[in-house]
């Protein structure tokens, strides 16, 4: 910091300062700032008290139970954990865990690797990147239901671009395989529809890696003589690691929460193949109306959501700190 | 120093050959990804029979039949009925003669997209205003558990939507919220109130509280400054959030399809329920579809600068 004024704004007021050093005193007028403070605050946070704290409470409250959303009008009674017990002792929803997982651990790997290599070649800036950086932006944007939904038209057996393109490449008949109804296939294809979508998310967030990078690097490594393998290894990738990291964590939370997409593709199915948590949670809460039982569901799932994201919050403040 | 610094510019950018082949990589990928988008728009003015044809079409003649199957529904009537009745009046009315049906009347598609550009600019603007209120509350002022009450409201965005809705939905029907529109909006509020208070904090820190300052010397009351020096200097902030928090309310399906049925309904959940007879009028849906991604695209074009910082600074600041 310097000790002249630098912006204008600080100038002019050490000016307006020095023109008028008897008002400041009277300026004291209109409300007082610990009641802006106040006035400007309670707004939202009595809406998120309303319509995220207190149904939150709700339903903790509601896990207790063996409360049914279709009959309210019957008793409610306590059941203390039994709730949580039965959750954790269905098999059914540590299938649908691992349905989960699978599709978490392949929609980040694949979007971060792809994510990554664009972001790497755009960052190459080539003539016209600006532009086709939008474009590769697009997908991301659109309604991941309203997207998901056309995609069933893509992937049908015969009519569908999907299976013919695959088809024309490979020679397999396009009538020969179901990407949706196959038990083997139509976890793929969600996965690759949701990293069609966000591949670009991830690449966005590495491309902001990649230009944080200072140039002096590399033109130190430059004058080292580093090949620009070793410059690509020592350099730009433990450089953007932390941003790697990150959108590997907002992916990680948003996929482990993904409805809309599964919802719309194969509601699940074929069986249960493709049946991720918010799916079965949603057949609990709104098909079963068992409201207790998937209100204990929910909080577990939170509870897990948090507990591994802050996990990984604190690994990334040590990478970061490296 | 000053000759590295000279010749540092040439060492750091990539060859010609490099740029050649990383743009033609970016710009193959960008091309495959926009493939299925492409098939939206040309489905969407397909006739039914091109539209599932093997192989698939790409040359065909255009037809509006998927528009008009899209914003009206049709009975089917004989042949000798349609020719008694008197000449059609529009186009619509002509191709669905020709399929030996006639409109019975509007389709639900224009009052749910109605829907929708309600519950997304309300609740947009809702966000954007309470969060600009608080963010510059949390920026200026010493707000007692500022960081806990900052960290508590993001972690609000972790839960799954499906968990979040089942209190939401007995709440709404006890207070008669369900499928209303004040009911989508309140609930896309607090959802999007979260993010936008993260990222407005993040964009009023960066103003220099010395503008104020002067202003206040030069006379303005705290609320007049902030109206007149801060609002101004914060618009490009409160641009990416607003299209951060319409994107996120113009594209939601999961509260959607479980709070809304009828006169609330929102273009997701009705998109998906578009049928013809005998299966799904791809044409039909594609159209809806079409119509539906235009406004976002448009958005994203348009407003790509501000958004591009919405999304790299939101990300990063976390």
């Amino acid at each position: 910091m310097t000790d002249a004024p630098s912006t204008i704004a600080e100038r002019s007021a050490e000016m307006l300062a020095r023109a008028t050093p008897t008002t400041i005193a009277v300026r004291v007028r209109g409300f007082s700032d610990r009641a802006i403070a106040w006035l400007f605050i309670t707004p939202t946070i009595a809406l998120l008290l309303a319509i995220n704290i207190f149904p939150l409470i709700w339903a903790v409250y509601l896990s207790f139970t063996n409360f049914r959303a279709n009959r309210p009008n019957a008793e409610v009674e306590g059941v203390g954990l039994r709730n949580y017990q039965r959750v954790l002792n269905d098999p059914d929803i540590w299938i649908a865990m691992q349905t989960t997982a699978h599709f978490v651990f392949w929609t980040i790997l694949l979007q971060t690797v792809i994510g990554f290599a664009i972001a790497y070649l755009i960052d190459r800036k080539f003539r016209g990147h600006a532009f086709w950086t939008t474009v590769i932006l697009i997908p991301m944007m659109l309604s991941p239901a309203v997207v998901g939904n056309f995609w069933r038209f893509l992937y049908q057996p015969q009519i569908g671009l999907f299976n013919y393109i695959v088809s024309f490449f490979t020679g397999i008949p396009p009538s020969s395989f179901e990407m949706l109804g196959s038990v083997a296939l139509a976890p793929w294809a969600i996965i690759i529809v949701d990293t069609w979508m966000w591949a670009p998310y991830v690449m966005l967030i590495c491309l902001a890696g990649l230009r944080s990078i200072p140039d002096y690097i590399y033109e130190a490594a430059e004058v080292d003589r580093a090949s620009a393998w070793r410059q690509f290894w020592s350099i730009t990738v433990p450089m953007a690691l932390p941003f790697i990291m990150l959108a590997v964590l907002f992916r990680g939370i948003e996929n482990f929460k993904m409805f809309d997409m599964v919802m719309l593709l194969t509601g699940g199915g074929p069986g249960s193949t493709t049946e991720v948590a918010s799916i079965t949670l949603k057949r609990e809460a709104f098909e079963s109306w068992l409201t207790g039982r998937s209100s204990a569901f929910a909080i577990i799932l939170f509870v897990a959501v948090f507990g591994l994201a802050n996990i990984y919050v604190k690994a990334l403040n040590r990478v970061k700190q490296r | 120093m000053s000759s590295t610094n000279t010749t540092a510019h040439s060492v750091v950018e990539p060859t010609p050959t490099v740029k050649r082949i990383a743009g033609a990589i970016v710009i193959l990928y960008a091309l495959v990804t926009m493939v299925p988008l492409a098939w939206i728009f040309l489905t969407s003015i397909k006739s039914p029979p091109d539209s599932i044809s093997y192989p698939p079409k790409i040359v065909f003649t255009p037809t509006l039949e998927g528009f008009c199957n899209l914003f009206t529904t049709r009975t089917r009537q004989t042949p000798d009925y349609i020719q008694s009745l008197p000449a059609p009046t529009g186009t619509c009315d002509e191709i669905t003669r020709s399929r030996n049906m006639v409109i019975a009347g509007p389709s639900n598609y224009w009052p749910r997209f109605g829907n929708s550009l309600v519950i997304a600019f309300g609740s947009t603007f809702l966000a954007v205003s309470l969060g600009t209120l608080a963010a510059y509350g949390f920026s200026r002022f010493r707000v007692p558990l500022a960081d806990d009450l900052l960290f508590f409201i993001l972690s609000t965005r972790m839960m799954p939507p499906i968990a979040v809705a089942i209190p939401i939905y007995l709440m709404y029907r006890q207070f008669g919220l369900s499928d209303t529109a004040l009911g989508m909006i309140l609930l896309y509020t607090a959802v999007n109130v979260s993010l936008a208070v993260w990222l407005l904090k993040g964009f009023i820190d960066e103003i220099p509280r010395e503008y104020e300052e002067a202003a206040m010397i030069d006379g303005y009351t705290r609320l007049q400054a902030f109206w007149k020096v801060v609002l101004p200097q914060a618009t490009t902030g409160i641009a990416a959030t607003a299209i951060f928090c319409l994107i996120f309310a113009w594209n939601e399906y999961a509260f959607a399809v479980l709070l809304t049925s009828g006169s609330a309904q929102t273009a997701p959940p009705f998109i998906p329920t578009i049928i013809g007879e005998g299966g799904q009028d791809w044409p039909a849906v594609a159209a809806g579809t079409a119509i539906f991604l235009v406004p976002i695209l448009v958005f994203t074009i348009v407003l790509r600068k501000q958004l591009l910082r919405g999304i790299t600074f939101g990300a990063v600041r976390k």
